[in-house]
């Protein structure tokens, strides 16, 4: 059934954000450290493992494949929910902090993927 | 109006359904008739929200986008972190474990390295701009990691409140510029397979550019990019306020 495959993805992303908040709070922080990773891990458990629950092309795995499917509409609706106009406006140095950030971030890719390559 | 305002509240999420839709289809109409296919549909489509992120911002005053138009406040539910992680925890569906370990420790470590290197940069803007007390300059260091680890960051240093906002300015900075550039220069940096996307995700950091940004080059590569950049934040909340603060005061002596 479509629902059971909606549940296992749901019951992986609730573990592992709750997982990521206890780990935060376990650090001290207000920040949910690697939750979504750990869903990612569950899930991929529930899908490789020998009597994985989720396979796709079954209605369950159809189920889980709608919302990856879903995820770039998702993602324009968390783009055009942005505080953009902060962004703007936040002065030269906030501007330059930015995206001196980004192009140093960009730089390194090719640099530590060719490490990984090795 | 009202009457509207208040059916569009009570549907909120099928309003999102209906905004994104109408903004994905002008986006590749644009792709296919006015780039000729240069510029994904996805791309577009991410840059259109921005833009109108941007414009209802002007307008609202408000911190959210078009969310902070009533009649658009669903596009907050459809948007927002919960449908978001829910969406890319699905993205995982179908991931091979060989290509997760396909990077092996070096994906590990451009997490650190990521905040490290996004600390410096903003950290030396700032002081280029002739700031030189340690905690704004650790704040605004963070920042540029990302727009939660600024505040996170200030807020246990007891930076100014105007300092908390310039370092969530840069954040956002990033954010929007990781979305936009991302497809761009995707191909110039090697941006096409699991190893260099969890690279990438490590080293950007900001879920929602990193997320944004891998949705318009290669959906595909989306799972192993958030896999990285997930422990980002956390990482860079870590280090704020302790390392990278004690580093930049024995720097600044």
């Amino acid at each position: 059934m479509v629902v059971y495959g909606v549940a296992v993805l749901a019951g992986c992303t609730l573990v592992g954000l709750y997982v990521g908040d206890l780990l935060g709070a376990a650090l001290g922080l207000q920040a949910n450290v690697g939750g979504v990773g750990i869903a990612m891990l569950l899930m991929i458990a529930c899908t490789n493992l020998r009597a994985a629950p989720l396979r796709p092309g079954t209605p369950a795995g159809n189920g889980v494949d709608f919302w990856s499917l879903m995820y770039i509409p998702i993602i324009v609706a968390m783009a055009a929910q942005q505080n953009v106009a902060a962004a703007v406006s936040g002065g030269a140095m906030a501007m330059l902090a930015g995206v001196a950030a980004v192009v140093a971030g960009f730089a390194l890719v090719p640099v530590l993927a060719r490490m990984a390559r090795k | 109006m009202m009457v509207l305002e208040k059916f569009a509240a009570s549907n909120g999420l099928l309003v999102g359904f209906l905004f994104v839709g109408l903004v994905m289809a002008l986006a590749y109409w644009i792709a296919r008739h006015l780039t000729r296919g240069l510029l994904h549909g996805s791309a577009i489509a991410i840059a259109l929200g921005l833009l109108l992120a941007w414009v209802a911002g002007e307008q609202t005053g408000g911190a959210k986008g078009v969310a902070d138009w009533p009649l658009l406040a669903g596009v907050g539910v459809l948007g927002g972190s919960m449908l978001r992680d829910f969406a890319i925890v699905a993205t995982a569906f179908g991931v091979r474990l060989s290509d997760l370990r396909s990077a092996g420790w070096v994906a590990a470590l451009s997490i650190p390295l990521g905040v490290v290197v996004s600390f410096l940069c903003g950290a030396v803007v700032a002081y280029g701009f002739g700031v030189r007390d340690p905690v704004a300059i650790t704040t605004i260091g963070a920042g540029a990691a990302t727009y939660i680890v600024g505040p996170v960051t200030g807020a246990s240093l007891g930076a100014a409140s105007d300092i908390i906002s310039l370092s969530i300015a840069a954040g956002l900075v990033k954010a929007v510029l990781v979305m936009i550039a991302t497809p761009l220069v995707a191909r110039r940096i090697g941006l096409d397979n699991p190893a260099s996307a969890m690279v990438y995700g490590g080293l950007m950091g900001t879920n929602s550019g990193v997320t944004g940004g891998l949705a318009a080059t290669d959906p595909k590569l989306v799972p192993y990019g958030a896999m990285t950049a997930t422990f980002y934040t956390g990482l860079g909340c870590l280090m704020g306020p302790s390392v990278l603060f004690l580093a930049v005061k024995a720097v600044l002596g």
